[in-house]
């Protein structure tokens, strides 16, 4: 049985790393239309929040939920300053988050150098099913977990849930409405640009934080929303478990670097049979 | 003299005329008198503009002529580099090498092009599958540090890339390899073909259905061509130059490395073609001038971070110079003779508004 528990293991993991690192992207690609090209350079930030934070002296956890909130207040900037001008204009929006994205690893590394940073968790190995495990890996797993179910939770009950719907669903219906969409606009931008930020503070203490460190996950990312499709809570869900199971099994069995050629190849072919994602051809969904 | 600025800013399906015939000519001379003034350092940055400028077109060919918007030539510039060079040290001649660097990023090119095309991605899922693509490419290249990855006798060396790519012979006499100032005048004369090429393409009936396309996909495909099968068509062709661009900078550094697939070689790629002028065929050319000339200068300035300077550029002419350089000074000059600019005459990009997404 050791080995089918390594398996879960390693899917798990996987599973909640593409979770983290695509579920801001694809909140502000459902409800927008935009790829936010520099959603690897918002981990990236988020990651360096933290370290600058646990620097500071915060302990590490409210690091990571200060360096969340830090990075959606620069969403909110580039939302504001930039993005917004550009919407319908959907390769625009690509080619300025491309700039954006140049922009904030150049001025990065001049404060902050090339070299890599890290924060330990201070967390041994835990028990998992007669598994010795890294016990942080654990906590990103959960992490990734209730980030779902919170965004779930906010979308599904509030207010403000029905407000983002609403807009995402007809934006012009809305604003007959009364909905100060523009507004919706910018909160969803900073919500999806603080999850990332805090995702990207979460895998500091695995992977520390480098300027660079954004270019490893974005094509996973990418893939995963893309796969994904219009809806983006059951799009990431669907797109990351069916990534997980493939990018957990043949990163373990041979190297992260197939793994994600594999899961690459799945998706070029699975696009041209669900060329909108798997969500695509459903009418409701969240 | 209007007519002329016209059409050197936006492709258009007629014949070019004496005054563009005569623009080439000039353009030739001038290339091939440069080498009497420069010296041999010069002339060695000058011939990485020139392939590098092929790259850039074989972009904004796709762009400007059928409106795909592809990030990943990178793809096609390293896969033609990587082949030339492992090709070109396992046989003894280069000239098969040399065409294996066209062919195979071709091929690759037809391969993805069919499920991304054939598959109906929209614009955006294309570009940034193009881009991932690419990334991934990087990536896998990366990781074949360790000895068992060799290609015949060639190790690949992951990171450090492959040095010692034999140089270029001459293919009725092998025992004469090319010198940097015949590389040079094999650029030119590749990009001067190239551009030629590309521009006599739209007069033919493909072209004219590939203009067609970029205006309005629905109204082609309800005319009864199969807009996909033109698009493939080009992405392949786009492939292919950006083939022979990494074929061509393989053998004039020496060097290949996966950098050639990278995040921020692609970043470089929409640069030039923004400053430049997407939807033109000079104006890419004069971008990768532009940007080489501006990235060296500012380092030797002692500018450290050279992409955040990249960065603002691209932000500044997405916001501000949405036609790049070439098309708003061509407006510009336009006016002052009295002429309607191009750009009030067509707004095609207005039509496709709907089918972005």
């Amino acid at each position: 049985m050791d080995s089918l528990m390594v398996y879960v293991y390693q899917v798990a993991f996987s599973f909640s790393i593409l979770i983290l690192i695509s579920l801001g992207l694809a909140l502000i690609f459902g409800m927008m239309k935009v790829i936010n090209l520099a959603q690897g350079e918002f981990l990236m930030l988020g990651a360096y929040f933290c370290v600058l934070g646990s620097n500071l002296g915060l302990p590490l956890w409210l690091a990571m939920f200060a360096a969340g909130l830090g990075v959606g207040l620069v969403g909110i900037i580039v939302e504001r300053t930039v993005i917004r001008f550009l919407y319908g204009r959907v390769l625009d929006t690509l080619l300025a988050t491309w700039g954006i994205s140049l922009f904030l690893m150049g001025i990065v590394t001049t404060i902050a150098g090339p070299q890599s940073q890290s924060v330990p968790s201070n967390m041994g190995p835990v028990n998992f099913g007669g598994l010795n495990v890294p016990g942080y890996s654990l906590v990103m797993i959960a992490a990734a977990l209730l980030m779902l179910v919170g965004t779930y939770a906010i979308w599904r009950f509030t207010n403000l849930g029905l407000l983002v719907r609403g807009t995402m669903q007809n934006p012009e219906m809305a604003r007959a409405l009364g909905t100060n969409t523009s507004m919706i606009y910018m909160f969803t931008f900073g919500f999806g640009s603080a999850i990332t930020g805090l995702a990207g503070a979460l895998l500091v203490p695995l992977f520390g934080a480098s300027p660079t460190m954004g270019s490893f996950y974005i094509s996973k990312a990418f893939i995963t929303v893309i796969s994904g499709g219009p809806w983006p809570l059951i799009g990431t869900v669907s797109a990351s478990g069916l990534y997980g199971v493939i990018d957990g099994v043949v990163s373990y069995e041979l190297s992260p670097v197939l793994a994600e050629i594999c899961v690459l190849f799945v998706a070029v072919v699975m696009l041209r049979l669900l060329p909108q994602g798997i969500t695509g051809r459903m009418r409701k969904g969240i | 003299m209007v007519k002329f600025l016209q059409r050197l800013q936006r492709p258009s399906g007629e014949r070019p005329g004496a005054a563009w015939w005569a623009f080439i000519v000039i353009a030739a001379v001038i290339l091939a008198l440069l080498p009497q003034t420069l010296g041999l350092a010069q002339l060695l940055d000058l011939s990485v503009v020139l392939v590098l400028a092929l790259l850039a077109l074989s972009m904004s060919f796709l762009w400007g002529y059928i409106g795909i918007l592809s990030f990943g030539q990178t793809a096609f510039f390293g896969t033609g580099g990587y082949v030339y060079a492992v090709a070109a040290m396992n046989f003894d001649s280069t000239t098969l090498p040399f065409l294996l660097g066209i062919v195979l990023p071709m091929l690759l090119a037809a391969v993805l092009g069919y499920f991304m095309v054939y598959g109906k991605l929209s614009d955006i899922y294309f570009s940034v599958m193009t881009l991932v693509i690419t990334l991934i490419m990087n990536k896998a290249m990366r990781a074949t540090s360790g000895s068992q990855y060799v290609v015949g006798d060639v190790r690949l060396n992951g990171q450090n890339g492959i040095p010692g790519v034999p140089p270029l012979q001459v293919p009725w006499n092998p025992e004469v390899t090319l010198f940097i100032d015949h590389v040079y005048y094999l650029a030119a004369a590749l990009l001067i073909l190239v551009y030629i090429g590309l521009r006599l393409l739209l007069t033919t009936p493909f072209g004219r259905v590939m203009i067609g396309i970029r205006e309005n996909e629905q109204r082609i495909e309800l005319l009864g061509y199969d807009a996909r099968r033109y698009k493939l068509l080009a992405f392949i062709l786009s492939g292919a130059l950006a083939g022979l661009s990494g074929t061509m900078f393989a053998i004039w550094g020496n060097f290949v490395a996966p950098e050639m697939f990278g995040l921020d070689r692609a970043a470089e790629v929409i640069i030039w073609v923004i400053v430049g002028g997407k939807a033109t065929l000079i104006g890419p050319i004069v971008g990768v001038g532009i940007i080489q000339y501006l990235t060296s200068w500012l380092g030797m300035q002692g500018v450290g971070q050279v992409t955040l300077v990249l960065g603002v550029i691209l932000i500044v002419f997405v916001l501000a110079f949405k036609d790049g350089l070439v098309p708003t000074l061509g407006n510009l000059l336009l006016r002052l003779v009295g002429a309607r600019p191009e750009g009030h005459i067509k707004k095609g990009s207005d039509l496709k508004k709907g089918s972005d997404v």
